[in-house]
């Protein structure tokens, strides 16, 4: 072989050792992958083509210039998953901890870069000490290099962060304006200030894990969006997410074929609804027995159960699922599940993924706990969300839709494309009783009235025909029927064409 | 014959009953109770009454309400079915005032029959053989122990009015019984209001086994041989069989006329079981008759060929049975699994909810299903948690036992727990396979720990690997037809992958071979033939081997977040498949343990917290009642497996709780 080429194999293979086997050894004892080992995962076999494998960092403090390693702790490309191309990073704890250095950021720049002018999306996995702090505010500049890109990507291509390892400080912040973050437990971690700092300044004791773990993460504060297993898991999971995503916001959504017929008839689903109407139900039956061959994949599954977003497919293209859960709170909404879905729904919009809306809705929770941290405010997010929103729209009405959460949801008013109700919907402003006990308040001491009364609200108003009167539902229509619906609904809605006026852009309540 | 009748039940039985109705062109009402009132019985009968709310005693035991239902329909006779009103004299009398023919025996049979003290007199006066023991009141635990030891241990103690499997206690030594007898009453008084016991020898290795009658009301009354329905849980039936490995001929013609001889002392007609348990000897003692149509009779019915609902409503209708004993054929073997809404891995736990999936075997060659419920119904707390009843039929028993096996594979039950595992793992034990050995103690001495599913042979094994491999491929193909490809293809993956089962690794390769795929695992090359498409829950398809050995796999896919859960053969696998390549790298990964749960108690079933008998900082001993747990209408107490404290109360009295979740906290 050639002399060049053989330095060229040479240089690679250096490049490719990253911090060195001792290292390598160290971040699989911690059952965690190298960054090149997770793209072999997360990527088509043999499709990764990496970029900037020989960039180093521009440090001379602390004795940094004798310490270079190629890749500079990053490894940066694109490759394909499932033949479609996605731009990736992937840092490498095993060089410099993964720290992000000024040269690192300006690799992580470049793919993005790309990414934006190929119109395709970029997954970031981070496992990351922080900022190079010998570069000091270098390394800064570069974190903001990287937040500027996250935004102006936002809403163009998708970007999905893997957390693998630790994410602390500002680091945490260009995950934050990604689309979706998925966490690995027990290894991962997010969090501006760790332990030792919270220690310091308000005297909690609390672990990584619960500060910023995967399991706080997807529970309690909502920040990421899936906790996996293991960094295998996460790599494999993501591979079938993005199969759900659109490469970019001008594309329209991916199309897989599928064998699942869109009549399919689900006659168990005229059950669903029980009898009695404080009886829950689990309205994952109907998500899954609507989605193509039963999948769906369910975003924050396990925070703000109370109302479930995420994505499936109807006769092979990706539709976005939000629904009320009513095993959880009853469905209600709250300043988390308004969050989340609010989120969710903007982020289908911005890729015109189609939204189904599956709706048995209470109203908003009460309380000061609500109202205090600002219900007002938040709830209004998913109005927002909704209203704005210019994608075909469905919505099903199963059971309750009262009150003002009957007009957050996709409501008719809100330029829902297509609004059904199932015959055992109630659309009104309360339920019967509380209703009752405002209309006929001078027959409260009376219980027979009261109760002659409510049989007669319900009987007026726990029913669709009422709202259908209106025109504010299209149609009354059979559970069982719900998939053909809904299919042949997406279809017609395929060509349609709605825009917002003009503007620089809008005010949502933040 | 009858123009409409009215059915007194709901359920698989009253489908069943139905089921022959129709075929004889005979209308059919139909009776409710508020749960049931889209149930599956409603639908398919021509009318329907509704009875009351959910509880049978407001509903399906209103013995008038139904007589009157009969009146405002004009049905001209009810089948009680099983259970609820079937074996009550006093309402078989109240439809014979109103003209209304009972579909079952006469009301003095059930009257003679269904007192345990009384029948057993008849049976010694009809010639028929009775265990040892004392017929007639037992006064006190003096009088008890002395009838004990005169009757030699062990002993039965037995509530006279008890049934399934109330009521019952097994005395080894005079001890138990002076320990127990007064129990024995006390349960008898509060479960059935009546507080007489009765003592007999209790026979070792025993074997339930029961001959089905026929008879009808011009004198003539055959046996349709037996059933043999030792696999019991707790006294209640879960397989049941007929024939029975057991019985030899010359036992089956004893047993028979020792039955019909019994039939005939009381006046009977229609059909009716006479229960005999049998020892290891052979020898056969009267247990008590059945006067109704039992749960297990279709296995006669496979084995001879008759519909016993049919014969049952002609003989209401006065017609002469129309055969005689040697008639009756014996044509093969069946068996019935009862398939219930019972958790085998949380210690049979009933599990109500709905069944959010649920599709039984197709029927026909040789399987039959017999069903009340439908996808979406709901098992309920108020009744018996049934599914169904899966029977099949074979020429033999390792054929009847093979289509058990595989129609069990086949049936989908998601929602609610389910014994399906539990049942084929039954057909798979070699000792019931055997059949010889096959005891009422088969259950307990077999799964003295629980259930943990069913061993997987290394066959099962090698079938799972291969089909979790052709799902991958079947997956992995189509996921490659996604749109917006950057070169026009997808993944570029070799023949060769990784088969992880249940922490294992299986290196495989495969091979698409037009309509089948060439699997090579273990040094064999498999060839699978299946039609599956990705989505559906059942993966089934043919393995052929290298010489030529044919079998059918049949697998229930559950999708997980990455990877599948495959049932068969009466247990779940989790599967992943990977490229060799990743599963190299998966194997750094380090396995998780589950967390210990110990210092948590845990809600075993849904239930509603009747009582909390410790508060936070108690100390309490291993044993000590810490919590009341209702569920389907039974009061579960849950007690400290080891002594500790309590940390924190979490659950509250009159709270409803899930499976699983948190009632309190001990102290670590």
């Amino acid at each position: 072989m050639l002399q060049t080429l053989v330095e060229l194999e040479r240089r690679r293979e250096a490049a490719r050792m990253g911090g060195g086997q001792v290292r390598i050894d160290a971040q699989h004892k911690k059952g965690r992958l190298t960054a090149r080992e997770r793209l072999d995962i997360l990527l088509d076999p043999g499709s990764f083509e990496e970029l900037d494998m020989y960039v180093e960092h521009n440090c001379v403090e602390f004795g940094m210039e004798a310490t270079k390693i190629p890749g500079d702790g990053v490894v940066t490309g694109s490759g394909t998953i499932n033949g479609r191309l996605v731009y990736v990073f992937s840092q490498d704890f095993t060089v410099f901890g993964g720290s992000l250095s000024e040269r690192h950021a300006q690799k992580i720049c470049k793919i993005m870069d790309n990414a934006m002018k190929v119109g395709a999306p970029v997954i970031g996995l981070n496992d990351s000490g922080g900022a190079r702090i010998q570069e000091g505010v270098a390394s800064l500049g570069g974190y903001a290099e990287v937040f500027q890109r996250n935004v102006l990507a936002s809403g163009v291509i998708p970007q999905i962060s893997l957390i693998m390892g630790p994410c602390a400080g500002g680091a945490v912040y260009s995950p934050a304006m990604t689309d979706f973050i998925f966490m690995v437990k027990d290894s991962s971690y997010m969090f501006v200030t760790g332990p030792d700092v919270v220690k310091t300044v308000t005297n909690e004791v609390v672990t990584q894990d619960e500060l910023g773990g995967a399991i706080t993460h997807t529970t309690k504060s909502g920040v990421a969006d899936l906790a996996c297993e293991d960094d295998v898991d996460a790599l494999l999971r993501t591979r079938a997410f993005f199969d759900f995503l659109p490469l970019n916001n001008r594309v329209g959504v991916p199309y897989r074929p599928s064998s699942d017929d869109p009549e399919r008839l689900e006659m168990s689903l005229d059950t669903l609804v029980p009898a009695s109407a404080a009886k829950p139900y689990d309205m994952h039956e109907l998500i899954r027995k609507v989605a193509d061959e039963g999948e769906f994949f369910e975003i924050q599954p396990a925070h703000a159960a109370n109302i479930i977003v995420g994505f499936a497919r109807v006769e092979g293209s990706t539709v976005g699922i939000v629904a009320n859960q009513p095993t959880v709170l009853a469905g209600c909404l709250d300043i988390a599940a308004s969050k989340k879905a609010g989120r969710f729904v903007r982020f289908c919009d911005a890729f015109n993924i189609p939204i189904v809306t599956f709706v048995d809705v209470p109203g908003f929770l009460p309380g000061t706990a609500q109202e205090h941290n600002g219900i007002i405010k938040n709830g209004a997010k998913l109005l927002f969300a909704y209203a704005e929103a210019t994608v075909p729209k469905i919505t099903v009405i199963t059971r309750k839709a009262y009150g003002g959460a009957y007009d957050v949801m996709a409501s008719k008013h809100l330029r829902g494309d297509l609004n059904y109700a199932w015959p055992t919907a109630e659309i009104a402003v309360m339920g019967a009783k509380g209703a009752v006990e405002i209309i006929f308040r001078s027959d409260i001491g009376d219980k027979e009235a009261i109760a002659e009364r409510t049989k007669e609200y319900e009987a007026r108003f726990a029913n669709p025909f009422v709202a259908a009167s209106m025109g504010f539902i299209d149609e009354v229509i059979m559970p069982h029927s719900t998939r053909r619906r809904i299919a042949v609904g997406l279809r017609k809605l395929r060509t349609k064409k709605l825009e917002n006026p003009w503007k620089k852009h809008d005010n949502i309540p933040l | 014959m009858f123009d409409k009748i009215l059915i007194a039940n709901r359920g698989e039985i009253a489908c069943r009953v139905i089921k022959t109705a129709r075929k004889m062109g005979i209308k059919t009402v139909a009776v409710y109770s508020d749960a049931d009132a889209a149930a599956l019985h409603v639908e398919m009968a021509d009318e329907a009454v509704r009875l009351g709310p959910p509880p049978a005693a407001e509903s399906y035991l209103l013995g008038d309400a139904i007589v009157q239902a009969c009146l405002k329909t004009g049905a001209q006779a009810v089948h009680p079915g099983y259970g609820f009103l079937s074996e009550r004299e006093w309402f078989a009398s109240a439809l014979a005032k109103e003209n209304i023919a009972f579909i079952g025996p006469p009301p003095k049979a059930i009257a003679a029959m269904g007192d345990k003290i009384e029948s057993k007199k008849l049976a010694q006066a009809a010639g028929v053989s009775v265990v040892p023991g004392f017929i007639g009141e037992i006064n006190d635990t003096e009088h008890a122990v002395r009838i004990a030891n005169e009757i030699g241990y062990p002993v039965m103690m037995k509530a006279s009015a008890g049934g399934g499997g109330k009521g019952m206690r097994l005395a080894w030594s005079e001890r138990d019984v002076r320990d127990g007898f007064q129990s024995t009453r006390n349960e008898g008084k509060a479960s059935f209001g009546d507080d007489r016991v009765f003592i007999e020898k209790f026979v070792e290795q025993p074997r339930h086994i029961e001959i089905q009658l026929i008879g009808d009301q011009h004198g003539n009354t055959v046996y349709l041989n037996e059933r043999d329905c030792s696999i019991q849980r707790r006294h209640q039936k879960v397989v049941e069989e007929a024939p029975s490995p057991f019985v030899t001929p010359e036992m089956r013609k004893a047993m028979g006329e020792q039955a019909v001889a019994l039939a005939n002392g009381v006046g009977y007609f229609s059909a009716g079981t006479v229960e005999f348990i049998a020892g290891a000897d052979r020898s056969f003692y009267f247990l008590e008759m059945n006067t109704r149509l039992q749960v297990e009779h279709p296995v006669t019915e496979c084995i001879t060929g008759l519909d016993l609902v049919e014969c049952m409503i002609r003989v209401a209708a006065g017609e002469p049975l129309g055969f005689t004993q040697k008639d009756v054929k014996l044509d093969g073997w069946a068996i019935e699994t009862r398939v219930y809404a019972e958790d085998p891995y949380r210690g049979f736990l009933p599990s109500i909810g709905r069944l959010s999936r649920c599709a039984p075997p197709a029927e026909g060659d040789g399987v039959r299903v017999d069903t009340g419920v439908v996808e979406g119904a709901e098992i309920s707390m108020f009744y018996d948690p049934m599914i169904a009843k899966l029977i099949t039929h074979g020429a033999t028993r390792a054929e009847a036992i093979e289509k058990q096996t595989i129609a069990l594979d086949r049936y989908l039950v998601r929602g609610v727990g389910n014994n399906i595992d539990f049942v084929s793992a039954v057909m798979q034990h070699p000792r019931f396979q055997a059949g010889e050995q096959v005891t009422t103690a088969f259950i307990a001495e077999e799964y003295p720990d629980g259930f943990h599913g069913a061993p997987a042979t290394p066959e099962t094994i090698q079938g799972l690997v291969a089909a979790a491999a052709v799902i991958n491929a079947v997956d992995t193909e189509r996921a490659q037809l996604i749109d917006g490809q950057l070169n026009g293809y997808g993944a570029q993956y070799g023949e060769d992958w990784v088969v992880q089962l249940g922490g294992e690794n299986h290196a495989v390769s495969v091979l698409a071979a037009g309509d089948s795929y060439d699997v090579a695992l273990g040094g064999v090359t498999l060839r699978l033939t299946t039609e599956w498409r990705v989505g559906e829950p059942l993966f089934e398809a043919r393995l052929e081997d290298e010489d030529g050995n044919r079998r059918t796999v049949v697998i229930a896919i559950d999708r997980l977040a990455a990877g599948f859960r495959l049932t068969t053969r009466g247990a779940s696998h989790i599967a992943r498949v990977l490229t060799p390549r990743s599963a190299a790298l998966a194997a750094y990964m380090i396995p998780k343990i589950a967390p210990d749960m110990s210092r948590y108690l845990l809600c075993p079933m849904p239930g509603l917290v009747m009582a909390l008998g410790v508060k936070a900082g108690d100390k309490v001993e291993a044993g000590q009642a810490l919590a009341t747990v209702e569920a389907m209408k039974m009061e579960n107490i849950l007690r400290a497996e080891k002594s500790g404290t309590i940390k924190e109360v979490r659950a509250s009295v009159g709270e409803s709780l899930a499976v699983d979740a948190v009632i309190l906290e001990f102290e670590v």
